[in-house]
C-alpha cells in the first residue's frame, strides 16, 4: 500500500476526511497559497507548521501597557513559572530588548523571528515597540519582525508598521458581535475614556476589522488568533473565520481558553471552562472549510525564547546577556549558512513528498481503513527523537488512507489540575498517559519498561522502533503495520465507548 | 488635589503614557504620582487619565485616599467570588 501525506495529493480524492481541500493538514496548511506567501512564511515557526520543527522564535517583553481588558487575562502577570500569553518575568527597555535579541540570534542561530506580543498590547506602547523595531531593522536585518495586537490601536499604527518592513501581523479577534464582545471584554480605553460593555466591544470590533482591511491593502500578511470560549464564542468563531478570510487574513489560529482559577482571571475565578481537545479539534475542522488553520500554536509567553514548545528564556536573562560578548556580524554569517542548510533540507523533503504523491495509488484503490490518532515525542527537526519520559508535550497526528495530518500538540500536565475527585498530585507518567487520550500509538526514540506496560494497559501502543526517522514516514509505517495486523478492523475501546454514549 | 498610586500597582506603564501633566514617574517598587504636578486632569479631560486606563482595582487613590476603581469594577469579578476562589486555592 502506498500512502501519501495529505495535501500533496491533488485534492480530488473524495474519500478525504477533511471537509475541503484547504483542511489544516501539516503540509497542506500552506499548500494552495501563492508562492510569494509561501516564501514569506517558510522560515516562520508561527506561520508554518513545517517550519516550527526547525526554526525558533523569540518575544521581547517591551510592551507592558494595555488599552483593553480581556476576561482571560490578569494583569498581575509577574510570574516566571507559567507559560501562557501575557506572562513575563523581566520587562525590558527597547535597548535591552535589542541586546537580548542579538544575543539569542547569535546563540540560537535557527531563531528567525522576533515578535513583540506584550505582556500588554504592543500598539498601546507605540514608542517602546517601534523604537525596538527601528533599532533591530538597522542592527539585525536578518531577523524577521512581527507583532501581535488586540487591534484597538491598529488602524493608527498601520502606516508605521509598513515603514518597518514588518510583514507579519497577528490580530486577536474573538468575535465580530458586540453582544458577545461584552462577555469577553469588560472595558476598553478609547479617546481618553474607559468604555464598558457593548459600547466598548463595538468600538474594538470596528477597529480590528478596519485594521485587518488596512493591513491586507498594504500587502502585510495577517494571521487571526481567536480564543475558543465554550458557550461564549465557540459556535460564533465559524462566522469569524469566514469573515476574516473574506477580508484577506491568510491563517486562523483557534486556541483553547486557559482558565485555571489560580491565574485570577475573570473566567478562571468564575468557573468558565476551557474546551476539551476534541471540541477544539472539531471547531478547527469546521473552520477549516473556509480558512487555513494553524494548529501548532503553543500559546507562549510574551518573553518566550526557542523552538515552539520549548522555553530557553532562563539562558538569556539580562545579567547573563551582559556577560556575553556578541559579534553580530560574525553571527549573521553563521546564521545565513545554517538557515540555508535548513531550507535545503525542507526543499528536499518537499521534493520527496512530490515524488511519493505522484507514485501513490488512485483514491479508488485505497483501503477503507479507519483513521487513527498517533502521538509523537520530538525535540525538533521533524524527527522521532525524544525519549518518552523526557517529553513535556506530544504532537498528535491523524493518519488515514488519505495520509497524515497534524492535529494538535498535547501538553504533559505534570501536576494535579484539581477537581473534586482528585486529592493528590499525580506523577508525570499518569499526566503523560492522560495527555495521550484518544491516541492508539505513541512514537518515541526510547521508552522505559514501566510506562510501556502502563501505556499498553491504557490501550496506547508504545513504539520505539522508528527512532530518528521523519515523523510522517514513521506514522505511515506504523499505520501500515496496524492494517496488516488487522488492528484497523476492530473498533478500539475508546471509540466503542464513545459510540455507546 | 492629587491622586496617588499604591503598592498593588503592577508597573505596566499605561498611566505614565497617558498623563497630560507628566506627573507620573517610574519608581521602586512601583510608579508614583508627583502631587505637585498632578491636576487630576482638570482642564484637560473629564476623567483622570491614569485612573481611566489603570487595569488594577484599588491601585490609584483619590485625594481623600479612596480607590478610584473599586474592587470588582474592572475585572467584573464580584469581590466575594474572588475571596472564595482564593480560599479554595489556599486550602488545596
Amino acid at each position: 500500500m502506498e500512502l501519501n501525506v495529505i495535501g500533496q495529493d491533488d485534492h480530488q480524492d473524495t474519500g478525504s476526511s477533511c471537509s475541503s481541500g484547504s483542511c489544516g493538514s501539516s503540509n497542506d496548511q500552506m499548500g494552495h497559497l501563492p508562492q510569494e506567501i509561501k516564501d514569506k512564511v517558510k522560515n516562520h515557526p508561527c506561520y508554518s507548521e513545517e517550519a516550527h520543527h526547525y526554526f525558533a522564535r523569540m518575544h521581547v517583553a517591551v510592551a507592558p501597557a494595555c488599552n483593553i481588558q480581556c476576561h482571560y487575562c490578569n494583569r498581575k502577570y509577574d510570574c516566571s513559572n507559567e507559560s501562557r500569553p501575557g506572562v513575563v518575568s523581566e520587562l525590558l527597555t527597547p535597548e535591552e530588548a535589542v541586546m537580548k535579541t542579538k544575543a539569542v540570534a547569535a546563540n540560537i542561530p535557527q531563531m528567525t523571528v522576533l515578535g513583540i506580543a506584550g505582556p500588554g498590547d504592543p500598539l498601546a506602547n507605540p514608542e517602546r515597540t517601534f523604537s525596538t523595531f527601528r533599532m533591530l531593522s538597522e542592527q539585525a536585518p536578518d531577523i524577521k519582525l512581527c507583532v501581535s495586537t488586540n487591534g484597538l490601536a491598529l488602524p493608527d499604527a498601520v502606516e508605521e508598521l509598513s515603514k518597518h518592513n514588518i510583514d507579519h501581523v497577528t490580530i486577536t479577534i474573538n468575535t465580530v458581535d458586540p453582544e458577545i464582545g461584552a462577555k469577553i471584554y469588560p472595558w476598553i480605553y478609547w479617546n481618553n475614556k474607559r468604555i464598558h460593555g457593548v459600547k466598548g466591544a463595538k468600538i474594538l470590533i470596528q477597529q480590528q476589522q478596519k485594521g485587518l482591511e488596512m493591513l491586507v491593502a498594504k500587502g502585510i500578511l495577517v494571521k487571526v488568533n481567536s480564543v475558543m470560549i465554550p458557550g461564549v464564542n465557540d459556535e460564533h468563531l465559524k462566522e469569524v473565520s469566514r469573515i476574516v478570510k473574506s477580508k484577506g487574513a491568510f491563517l486562523h489560529n483557534v486556541m483553547p481558553l486557559i482558565s485555571e482559577a489560580e491565574h485570577g482571571t475573570f473566567y478562571g475565578v468564575m468557573g468558565q471552562r476551557g474546551p476539551e481537545p476534541e471540541e477544539l479539534q472539531d471547531l478547527q475542522d469546521a473552520c477549516a472549510g473556509d480558512m487555513n488553520m494553524m494548529r501548532h500554536c503553543r500559546q507562549c509567553r510574551a518573553d518566550a525564547v526557542g523552538l515552539l514548545g520549548e522555553d530557553r528564556g532562563e539562558e538569556f536573562t539580562m545579567d547573563k546577556i551582559a556577560a556575553m560578548d556578541i559579534d553580530y556580524d560574525a553571527a549573521m554569517k553563521k546564521r545565513a549558512v545554517i538557515h540555508q542548510g535548513i531550507l535545503e533540507e525542507l526543499d528536499e523533503k518537499e521534493a520527496k513528498r512530490a515524488r511519493l504523491a505522484s507514485a501513490s495509488v488512485p483514491a479508488a484503490a485505497k483501503p477503507d481503513t479507519r483513521p487513527v490518532l498517533m502521538a509523537v515525542a520530538t525535540s525538533g527537526g521533524g524527527l522521532i527523537n525524544q525519549h518518552f519520559g523526557h517529553a513535556t508535550e506530544f504532537l498528535v497526528y491523524e493518519v488515514s488512507p488519505n495520509g497524515v495530518r497534524f492535529i494538535s500538540h498535547r501538553k504533559v500536565d505534570q501536576y494535579c489540575i484539581g477537581g473534586d475527585t482528585c486529592g493528590e498530585k499525580e506523577s508525570a507518567l499518569s499526566g503523560s498517559i492522560r495527555a495521550l487520550k484518544g491516541c492508539e500509538a505513541v512514537l518515541c526514540s526510547k521508552i522505559g519498561y514501566e510506562p510501556w506496560s502502563l501505556l499498553e494497559d491504557a490501550g496506547i501502543q508504545p513504539n520505539g522502533e522508528h527512532a530518528m526517522e521523519p515523523i510522517e514516514e514513521a506514522i505511515l509505517a506504523v499505520y501500515e503495520e496496524m492494517r496488516v495486523d488487522g488492528r484497523l478492523d476492530a473498533t478500539p475501546a475508546h471509540v466503542a465507548e464513545l459510540a455507546k454514549a | 488635589m492629587a491622586l496617588s498610586i499604591v503598592d498593588s500597582c503592577v508597573n505596566c506603564w499605561a498611566c505614565y503614557d497617558v498623563c497630560p501633566s507628566e506627573a507620573i514617574y517610574e519608581s521602586k517598587p512601583h510608579f508614583k504620582i508627583n502631587a505637585r504636578k498632578c491636576t487630576e486632569c482638570e482642564g484637560d479631560y473629564d476623567q483622570p487619565q491614569c485612573a481611566s486606563i489603570c487595569p488594577i482595582e484599588e491601585a490609584i487613590l483619590d485625594a481623600s485616599g479612596a480607590p478610584m476603581n473599586a474592587l470588582g469594577t474592572l475585572t467584573g469579578i464580584p469581590p466575594e467570588k474572588m475571596a472564595e476562589a482564593m480560599r479554595e486555592i489556599q486550602s488545596r
